[in-house]
């Protein structure tokens, strides 16, 4: 067991655990943060993209104890506040989810290629999505969405060095305890 | 309206004997349920505001809701025929929130939001006002929760009908008393009861409490609207659960957490039947985070209990570690010697003889066949075992309380499944708990496709938590998931085929070559009598040969169809080719004129909705247009399903064999559409589903264990490889039905057919790779 302190959504969590835990376990199981999925633990299916100092990460295999003091970002602080990220809120104009699991982490993907680069064309999306399955097939859709939120996003939306305030997680975690 | 009218409202219903009727007072249902739902497409997201919702308890109430509807069958509603069960899908509050519950599972699907939208629709409620909860599990109140099929539509459209006329009427009752004015002249529209000659108007909200106190209308006076006035029905709304997904809120089975809920993991023997003889237990104990691991016997049924080591701990990365860690002696006597390479040979051995046992047989093939003036060809076809792969692996939550001081013991159930109710017959013969001494939540499934309508998994974990006393999430690995599925079956079809001289479809034979598990039926391992084009042929025969298997096999979208297809519309080009003639007007002629196979049963092939879509498929595709060299259309109808479905797929393909998909082109009639966007998504993923599979899945056993684990060598297709997908609908006046699965198996032969277009090159054995393609 160690104890280390990750600075998650901007709030600093201090947790005890096995040092080579994955952060997506940490994540999950010790933090309570459920959006970040598991799909196959070997980094091949992208479902537990975060973004460790704004870079799209799989969380399944990087061991959360070497993450300390880094800025990480998850699915439930992409929103500002209460304001939905615009990709966020593509994926529900678009109607992106069928089952909906592997989502967070193609958002997640897709945060970070908007970031780097505001207005991708498809090409730009196949190569920073092609990480990411969807079982379901929605690769179309996820397409479109990423477009229309490119077109309405005219600055980054967020600076991971800055704390997010008002999560929603907090609220979650609440709940489900 | 407070809990008194509410409390009059139930004395009344006393009286009803003219219809079946309920009314009831739901003061914690919604606090309780838990997946709660924000309303619809908000810019902001404030959970406290659809958390307040839950608060509306005391200002809310039930509208009856009536079952079975006029012209119920006993297959639309299952046991409830006769029965005088109820069932309550609406909830209304003083302030106007509309809550339904969607009482079917979603998978990804479509129908938690499609549902709704019929009830929305005949009430005449405004889609914003509404809010969809998942039901708890109870039949006796909700009717079947199951899906699969691609039934569910079809089964319940004519009941959520019911429900949400029902609803209308009584508020429009509630609205003639409380304005005074003839039912007559009222109407319902965006959550309002208007009058058609004046400004007055009273809206849901304001009526709720009154409108609960109206008699329920019989059904069979039930008018439901003409489809012309539809505001809901066939538009595009995005599903109800969208925005709990994109913000990582807890909604899937595996989001489960429970107070002092500890993490389990499950190893059964890699051969399927194996049994533990002994294990490290001592040593894995010693591990960090491991809390129990000890060994379950099973019951030798693979759909209940397999014999396994279970290991419990404080974390899932705690039991997957130990699980990497566990040292287990196999008693492997009775365990599964299943050879794929064995099953292929035997295929390649037995293919040219007619099958043990006949299908079907009409006419003369063999005459045909041997008919100088005929040309006849043959060809043997194969496809493989393939994995269901859902995102979310196998999981469930359970909490089972021993009874102390003379109680019952109880159990709780989180279980992401496709057929909730299934558990409780399982829990009482494997448990010994009665249904009142089981709570289950039905939760979200990340992805099913018929994976999930087995309950191993679930009895995996109430064992577990039974032995440790504590609430459980046992997660499969990916590992896990893959080597332990009920597999899409493998099998081979060896068909032969003759033309006239004129160059028509003449004959048809087809040896059936599928599987039995130890003697059993396999869903999707069955050749049907009426398989097209038997019924269209005057001289057509199948016959089948089973091979009895150890390997759990089961239901894969579209079972029988994602194979069968890919046969049989193969073959038909073949049939073509060999004519000289043009696939679409082979095909067509094959169709004749438009008839049932089966007089007015919608789930039988119809010849002219066929035709329809095979045309309309053709045309949007620009057919026969002048292709470039290296590339090639590619034609492919199926039905099944109760859905006639059409494509048109564009390929490339290099001198490397790299293929391309560029596009592809559907057509379906299921009738009239409830969700279009729902019904697309469904289309274009059975679309990729199908490229994805057929390009490189294949799941082989030698010995008995699966020889893939996991995405490195079991593979996706990934998104720049995603074709485009051109939707038409031909939304004809037949009863609506379900769309999950018929879109998928006609997307195989038409890239087969596509790929020979192309280059020349007949695909008769599934996946691609095999055969050197690569994409």
């Amino acid at each position: 067991m160690a104890k280390y302190q990750l600075n998650i959504n901007g709030e600093d969590i201090d947790v005890d655990v096995d040092p080579q835990m994955p952060l997506l376990w940490v994540l999950r199981d010790e933090i309570g943060l459920v959006g970040t999925k598991f799909g196959c633990g070997i980094a091949q299916c992208g479902a537990c993209t975060v973004h460790v100092s704004g870079q799209p990460i799989r969380s399944c295999i990087t061991p959360a104890s070497m993450l300390a003091g880094q800025p990480i970002r998850t699915i439930e602080g992409l929103a500002n506040g209460t304001e939905l990220h615009p990709l966020q809120q593509a994926w529900i104009d678009v109607d992106v989810p069928q089952c909906g699991y592997c989502q967070a982490g193609q958002i997640m993907s897709a945060a970070a290629l908007l970031e780097q680069n505001p207005s991708p064309t498809n090409d730009d999306i196949d190569a920073a999505m092609v990480g990411n399955y969807c079982r379901c097939g929605a690769y179309n859709r996820i397409r479109k969405a990423i477009h229309l939120a490119s077109e309405n996003t005219t600055t980054p939306f967020y600076d991971a060095s800055t704390p997010n305030i008002e999560q929603i997680d907090g609220d979650m975690k609440g709940e489900q305890a | 309206m407070n809990d008194n009218n509410n409390d009059d409202a139930m004395m009344d219903d006393e009286g009803s004997i003219d219809v079946v009727r309920a009314v009831e007072l739901e003061i914690n249902a919604l606090a309780n349920t838990p997946n709660r739902q924000p309303a619809l497409s908000i810019k902001k997201l404030d959970r406290r505001s659809f958390l307040k919702l839950s608060g509306i308890a005391s200002g809310s109430l039930v509208l009856a809701a009536i079952m079975p509807g006029p012209g119920a069958t006993a297959e639309d509603f299952g046991n409830l025929v006769g029965s005088v069960e109820l069932n309550a899908f609406i909830k209304v509050s003083s302030e106007g929130k509309i809550v339904i519950y969607s009482s079917n599972p979603e998978m990804g699907q479509g129908i938690k939001t499609a549902l709704p939208m019929i009830i929305a629709e005949e009430m005449g409620a405004r889609w914003a006002d509404v809010e969809v909860l998942q039901s708890d599990v109870d039949e006796s109140r909700y009717g079947r929760h199951g899906a699969g099929g691609s039934t569910t539509i079809a089964r319940t459209f004519d009941q959520m009908r019911t429900m949400g006329a029902s609803a209308r009427e009584m508020f429009i009752g509630a609205a003639s008393l409380a304005m005074e004015l003839p039912r007559e002249e009222l109407y319902a529209q965006d959550s309002t009861i208007s009058h058609v000659f004046s400004n007055k108007s009273l809206s849901f909200g304001e009526l709720a409490a009154l409108a609960v106190k109206q008699s329920l209308p019989d059904p069979k006076t039930l008018i439901f609207k003409d489809k012309a006035d539809y505001t809901i029905i066939g538009t595009s709304v995005t599903g109800v659960d969208n925005l709990e997904i994109v913000s990582g809120l807890a909604l899937f089975g595996i989001d489960v957490r429970v107070p002092e809920m500890q993490y389990a993991a499950y190893q059964k023997c890699p051969a399927f039947g194996g049994k533990v003889v002994s294990a490290n237990l001592e040593a894995i104990k010693k591990l960090p985070g491991i809390t129990a691991a000890f060994i379950l016997d099973g019951n030798d049924n693979v759909r209940e209990l397999s014999s396994g080591v279970a290991l419990v701990g404080t974390s899932t990365w705690a039991v997957f570690n130990a699980k990497k860690k566990l040292d287990i002696q196999w008693d492997e006597s009775t365990a599964s010697k299943d050879s794929w390479t064995q099953m292929v040979s035997r295929a390649k051995q037995i293919h040219a003889q007619p099958g043990t046992e006949l299908i079907t047989e009409s006419g003369d093939v063999n005459a045909s066949f041997s008919n100088p003036e005929h040309q006849t060809i043959e060809a043997f076809y194969e496809y493989p075992f393939v994995a269901h792969l859902c995102m979310e692996p196998m999981n469930c939550s359970a909490h089972y309380k021993a009874g102390s001081n003379g109680e019952k013991d109880t159990l709780e159930l989180w279980i992401p499944t496709q057929a909730p109710a299934r558990a409780y017959p399982v829990v009482k013969s494997m448990f010994d708990l009665e249904q009142e001494q089981v709570k289950i939540h039905q939760m979200r499934l990340g992805g099913s496709f018929g994976r999930r309508v087995y309950a191993e998994y679930i009895c995996e974990v109430i064992a577990i938590s039974k032995q440790v006393g504590v609430p459980v999430k046992l997660t499969w690995s990916r590992e896990d998931d893959i080597q332990h599925d009920f597999y899409r079956v493998g099998g081979f079809q060896s068909v032969k085929g003759s033309v006239d001289k004129n160059g028509k479809i003449v004959a048809f034979e087809d040896h059936f070559m599928g599987m039995t598990y130890k003697g059993g039926r396999i869903s999707g391992s069955g050749f049907r009598a009426t398989e097209f084009p038997i019924l269209n042929l005057k001289n057509a025969r199948a016959s089948k040969t089973m091979f009895d298997i150890q390997t759990p096999c089961g239901p894969w979208r579209a079972p029988g169809a994602n194979t069968t297809a890919f046969v049989i519309q193969s073959f038909i080009h073949e049939l073509a080719v060999k004519a000289g003639r043009d696939h679409l007007e082979v095909l067509l002629e094959l169709m004749g004129k438009p008839q049932w196979f089966d007089q007015g049963n919608i789930r039988s092939l119809n010849t002219g909705r066929a035709t329809d879509v095979i045309k309309l498929a053709a045309h949007k595709a620009n057919w026969g247009r002048p292709m470039p060299k290296g590339h090639g259309l590619g034609l492919a109808f199926h039905f099944s399903h109760a859905a006639h479905v059409a494509e048109v797929v564009e390929v490339s393909v290099d001198a490397n064999k790299k293929l391309k998909v560029h596009n592809v082109t559907v057509a379906v009639d299921v009738g009239p559409i409830i969700n279009m966007s729902g019904a697309t998504a469904q289309v274009e993923g059975a679309v990729i589903d199908g490229l994805s599979t057929m390009m490189g899945q294949k799941i082989t056993m030698e010995n008995g264990r699966v020889e893939q684990s996991n995405f490195h060598d079991y593979q996706v297709l990934r998104i720049p490889n995603a074709p485009a997908v051109d939707i038409h609908f031909i939304q004809s006046d037949y009863s609506p039905t379900g769309l999950g699965e018929p879109a998928l198996p006609p997307l195989a032969p038409a890239v087969g057919n596509a790929i020979f277009a192309a280059i020349g090159e007949r695909v008769r054995k599934m996946p691609l790779t095999d055969e050197g393609f690569t994409i």
